[in-house]
């Protein structure tokens, strides 16, 4: 049975398919610690949910991954995360390597103000990871296809990415994010500002993503939570408090703090 | 560890005042329960077909509320999307109504024999069924109060208890073959007093399964006892007297 993770395990560390280990991490910002002390192993092609009330500290642990803090100057991050037993925070490590193997989809869809064939095109270009035209089609097209949008948009791919609905958006952002081959996704509230059928596509998408990603995902429904992911970790007052198989923390969570959250009786 | 009934209010309080409705519909609808089976042994042992036909008509009362219960959870499986100690409580108040709903109709179905029972003359293991459907009626009283209380030690004894009410109908059982074998005449009416007391030991049957659903309540697992098992009468056998030629003949 899986317990909560509050001191690394090296036996059961050896034996995970972790795809992403994080050990004793604290993150501050100036001087008001955001996180404290999280151990957090992520399993590879699995959907991890992140859950809280606003503030607890999911969307920092989230932006740990792949470094996204590090444009706030007064973030400070202890501790190790390792990809694959690579150091996140190695200083030697490439920053935009490491968001290629890390793609991020964000709460807002935010496509590039260029064609939609261009905001796929974008990341394979500037990692120069095509040589030829053809194969950049290639890339564009199953990408598409990857993300469930290759039909809507197959006989307009020099439209504005912008002009698409709102769950097209969404979906056309992550065709960006899986055009570079990434190991990781990691998805900060992706359905938040859209509507219950978009929602549905994406977390159709997710599913299908799962086989060769792994995802990690910030949401504030539990039901979303309870849908697409396999395992479920509770953050609390920048704590990690709680994280099991998803089906064990909705039917019956260990910790009370849990409990209350995912039960409505306190936020 | 195990979470009491009010684990802290919700932070929408209708959503309490429904968890509580349900709540409530449950313990009246065990209450309602246990009057059946009282009333109904009643109209068997003081001979009461009047009494009887009352009891079968009010066993529609049970059903009303256990299909105002099936709606109300329902509602709130749609409208709440419950989740952990209140997903277990919706889903243990849907069980639970079933089988409050099925020991009601064996009330009536004893209620049915009742009526038989009254039109012929009364056959001596008549006086054992008091005895077991006491022993029954105190199974649902408890197991309704360790419901109320979520009181998992106190539904495990009752879920033991259930061994007793198997050894009763065992017993009964024997006795009536007996008075079959010695008095063909009352074989009618013996039948009539199995079945009643196998609805009894049915009753003791259900209140285990509520036993065990308050038990997935509260802990959210399965109770791992040892299943129990009283007198099994399935393989009980008693080999009628050889009838001689002279007798045949009557």
């Amino acid at each position: 049975m899986d317990t909560v993770v509050t001191e690394p395990n090296a036996a059961a560390l050896a034996e995970t398919n972790a795809m992403i280990v994080a050990r004793d991490v604290n993150v501050f910002y100036g001087d008001k610690q955001a996180l404290f002390g999280v151990n957090l192993d992520i399993p590879e092609n699995q959907v991890t949910a992140l859950i809280g009330p606003s503030g607890c500290g999911k969307s920092t642990f989230l932006r740990c991954l792949n470094r996204m803090n590090d444009v706030i100057d007064v973030c400070r991050v202890e501790g190790t995360i390792k990809i694959e037993g690579q150091d996140v925070y190695d200083p030697a490590l490439d920053v935009v390597q490491l968001r290629a193997r890390v793609g991020m989809v964000f709460q807002k869809p935010n496509p590039f103000p260029k064609s939609i064939y261009d905001n796929i095109a974008y990341g394979p270009r500037i990692h120069g990871i095509v040589t030829s035209k053809a194969e950049l089609d290639e890339i564009v097209h199953s990408s598409l296809e990857k993300s469930g949008l290759l039909k809507e948009v197959e006989d307009r791919l020099d439209e504005p990415g912008t002009g698409l609905s709102g769950g097209q958006q969404q979906r056309l952002c992550i065709a960006r994010a899986i055009a570079v081959s990434p190991d990781v996704i990691l998805m900060d509230e992706p359905c938040s500002a859209l509507d219950p059928i978009a929602t549905a596509r994406i977390e159709e998408l997710i599913e299908n993503l799962r086989e060769k990603y792994t995802i990690v995902i910030v949401t504030h429904s539990m039901q979303q939570a309870a849908r697409v992911s396999q395992r479920t970790a509770f953050f609390h007052l920048g704590n990690l408090v709680e994280v099991d198989d998803t089906e064990q923390m909705f039917t019956n969570p260990r910790d009370e703090r849990t409990q209350g959250y995912i039960t409505g009786r306190y936020g | 560890m195990p979470v009491k009934p009010q684990a802290g209010d919700h932070i929408v309080k209708s959503y309490d005042e429904e968890l509580e409705h349900l709540n409530n519909d449950i313990i009246k609808m065990g209450g309602l329960t246990e009057a059946q089976i009282a009333r109904s042994i009643e109209s068997v042992v003081r001979r009461d077909p009047d009494l009887a036909t009352r009891v079968i008509a009010d066993d529609e009362l049970v059903d009303e509320l256990n299909y105002k219960i099936d709606i109300q959870t329902t509602r709130l499986l749609a409208l709440r999307q419950p989740m952990a100690l209140d997903l277990r409580h919706i889903v243990a108040a849907l069980k639970i109504s079933a089988d409050l709903e099925r020991i009601a109709d064996y009330a009536a179905n004893i209620s049915k024999r009742a009526i038989t029972l009254s039109s012929a003359a009364p056959v001596p293991p008549v006086h054992s069924i008091p005895r077991m459907s006491r022993m029954a009626q105190q199974m649902v009283k408890d197991v309704l109060d360790a419901f109320i209380a979520r009181d998992v030690d106190k539904a495990i004894a009752v879920w033991h208890s259930d061994e007793t009410l198997d050894n009763m109908y065992t017993s009964l059982f024997r006795e009536a073959l007996t008075y079959m074998i010695e008095d063909p005449r009352s074989i009618s009416m013996c039948t009539h007093l199995l079945f009643i007391a196998k609805n009894i030991e049915r009753i003791g049957d259900h209140v285990t399964n509520i036993a065990e659903t308050i038990y997935f309540l509260v802990h959210g697992d399965r109770m791992r006892e040892a299943r129990p098992k009283g007198g099994e009468v399935e393989h009980l056998s008693l080999s009628f007297p050889s009838v001689r030629e002279g007798d045949a003949k009557e």
